[in-house]
């Protein structure tokens, strides 16, 4: 059996007093989308640094295709992408100069067919040679999802990707994503706040209360297993605490 | 190896990009070090003729100021590589790329070579038609401070560096002016024989200390100073890994904390 894209066992993090994430365990099978999903402060964020080795956990290990991210980052990290809102890039640099950049961050052969290939899928090219500072906030995020996509990731772990863009930007991105996982059988990792989005893509859900993982399987099981109308109904009454096992 | 070169040479590839799309940037290169050096000559100029200590040694104060300007430069070319990545919150992006930490240092030290260079280097070029007076004239020796003081500025480059990182832009401001404490101990514009006796140890301890001697070893008694350089590179392999020492231990502390996250306005 393949190892899996993401394995967290008891991933917690406290800030001094303050207990951000208690403990976070679940896997994300290779080839797979799967949905992060919690309210404000549930530790989504903080779940996902811990997993990149960005933030050194206080507790618990996280695995990413098979690598041990304290001790071993390093071997897997060119085969890894992420894209938060809580990043930017060089304001002054144009999107091709940022792009030309990361490119060679991340050993990308060919960097130029790359981009523009890039640059022709999320329809960047009326903007590649604008600086960076000058785009809207959806422009931004197409960029920072090119950026994400450079070195063809085969785990590719975003936070809140769609937050910023209009409908009908949101949804051409979320057929692109979900294309390129088939594509390419790279696995996703997909915190949002969009249920919709998440019952369309994801193929698992992983929903987070207070720093602790409460329920995790495929969307159409959460709604089936809490007796919901939809994911965002479910989502709501776990948020809340009043979720209850249907039948 | 080849990949750390690429990634090391992405860097310095972000920072060429940086300043070839602003012009007043690059002049800022330049422009300080021009300042200080017209300053200087001006005094050289009129103090030539007030002073036999000067008269004998002409040009002492400009190479002395070209020289200081070295080592500010050189420090804050590490630090303004560094803080770019902070005020672009770039450093999230950029630490979850396979970039290490130590290339990462390589990079901003390389970013600072040629910054250096550029800046001091217009300065020096100036200082030919406009006081007669060329840096060159110390000879190859002129390498050897040079770089000694190149690595020292590095050295507080990365100290400041990693205290922008523990502390985030609130400790701006000491990055941009922490050089200047030690510029009364360096003995740029006198010898260190005018410090207090208890004082000179001190300064001693200090490459900047033994490379302005050194200068003027060359330029009042036409010795090559062999024993301050020697004093200043033996003490700069300990600065310059106490600055990478502590830049690392730092970005440990930032990973514990979350500080890769937070960094930015």
């Amino acid at each position: 059996m393949a190892e899996a894209a993401i394995r967290a066992s008891g991933l917690g993090k406290r800030f001094g007093e303050t207990l951000a994430v208690r403990s976070v365990s679940f896997e994300v099978a290779r080839g797979s989308i799967c949905g992060l999903l919690g309210g404000n402060g549930a530790g989504k964020t903080t779940t996902i640094a811990m997993l990149l080795g960005l933030l050194i956990p206080t507790t618990g290990k996280a695995v990413l295709l098979g690598a041990d991210m304290q001790r071993d980052r390093y071997r897997v990290l060119p085969r890894l992408n992420f894209s938060s809102p809580y990043v930017d890039l060089p304001q002054r640099l144009t999107v091709r100069e940022n792009l030309t950049v990361y490119a060679q961050l991340y050993g990308v052969r060919a960097r130029r067919v790359r981009i523009a290939a890039l640059a022709d899928e999320l329809a960047l090219e009326a903007f590649i040679d604008r600086p960076y500072r000058s785009l809207s906030a959806g422009q931004k995020t197409r960029v920072a999802l090119a950026k994400a996509l450079l070195n063809e990731p085969e785990l590719l772990l975003l936070d809140e990707p769609t937050a910023s863009m209009d409908p009908d930007t949101a949804d051409r991105l979320r057929r692109y994503l979900a294309a390129y996982a088939h594509r390419s059988g790279a696995s996703i990792l997909l915190a949002s706040h969009n249920m919709q989005e998440v019952e369309r893509i994801c193929d698992d859900a992983v929903i987070l209360r207070q720093g602790e993982v409460v329920a995790q399987a495929a969307p159409a099981e959460l709604i089936r297993r809490y007796g919901g109308r939809d994911l965002e109904q479910v989502f709501l009454d776990i948020a809340r605490g009043q979720e209850r096992l249907a039948g | 190896m080849n990949d750390s070169l690429l990634r090391i040479g992405a860097l310095m590839l972000r920072y060429y990009y940086l300043i070839r799309g602003s012009w007043p940037r690059l002049l800022e290169q330049a422009y300080w070090p021009t300042v200080q050096m017209i300053i200087w000559g001006f005094i050289t100029k009129f103090m030539a003729g007030q002073s036999g200590w000067v008269a004998q040694a002409a040009g002492v104060f400009i190479a002395a100021v070209l020289l200081w300007d070295t080592v500010f430069r050189s420090q804050l070319g590490v630090f303004l590589a560094f803080i770019e990545e902070v005020y672009a919150r770039n450093l999230g992006q950029l630490f979850v790329s396979p970039l290490r930490p130590w290339e990462m240092i390589a990079g901003m030290i390389g970013i600072s070579f040629f910054r250096t260079l550029f800046g001091v280097g217009v300065a020096a070029l100036l200082a030919v038609p406009l006081f007669g007076y060329s840096i060159l004239g110390l000879g190859l020796p002129l390498v050897a401070l040079f770089g000694n003081l190149l690595v020292f500025g590095w050295a507080m480059g990365l100290l400041v560096a990693a205290m922008l990182l523990r502390y985030g832009l609130g400790a701006e401001s000491i990055g941009w002016a922490s050089i200047f404490a030690l510029a009364p101990l360096s003995g740029i514009y006198y010898p260190i024989a005018t410090l207090p006796d208890w004082l000179q140890p001190v300064a001693f301890a200090l490459p900047t200390a033994h490379v302005f001697e050194g200068m003027r070893q060359i330029m009042f008694e036409q010795q090559l100073p062999v024993g301050h350089l020697l004093a200043a590179a033996a003490l700069n392999v300990g600065y310059l890994a106490l600055g990478a020492g502590v830049f690392l231990w730092v970005f440990r502390i930032a990973r514990e904390r979350g500080l890769l996250l937070q960094q930015g306005e």
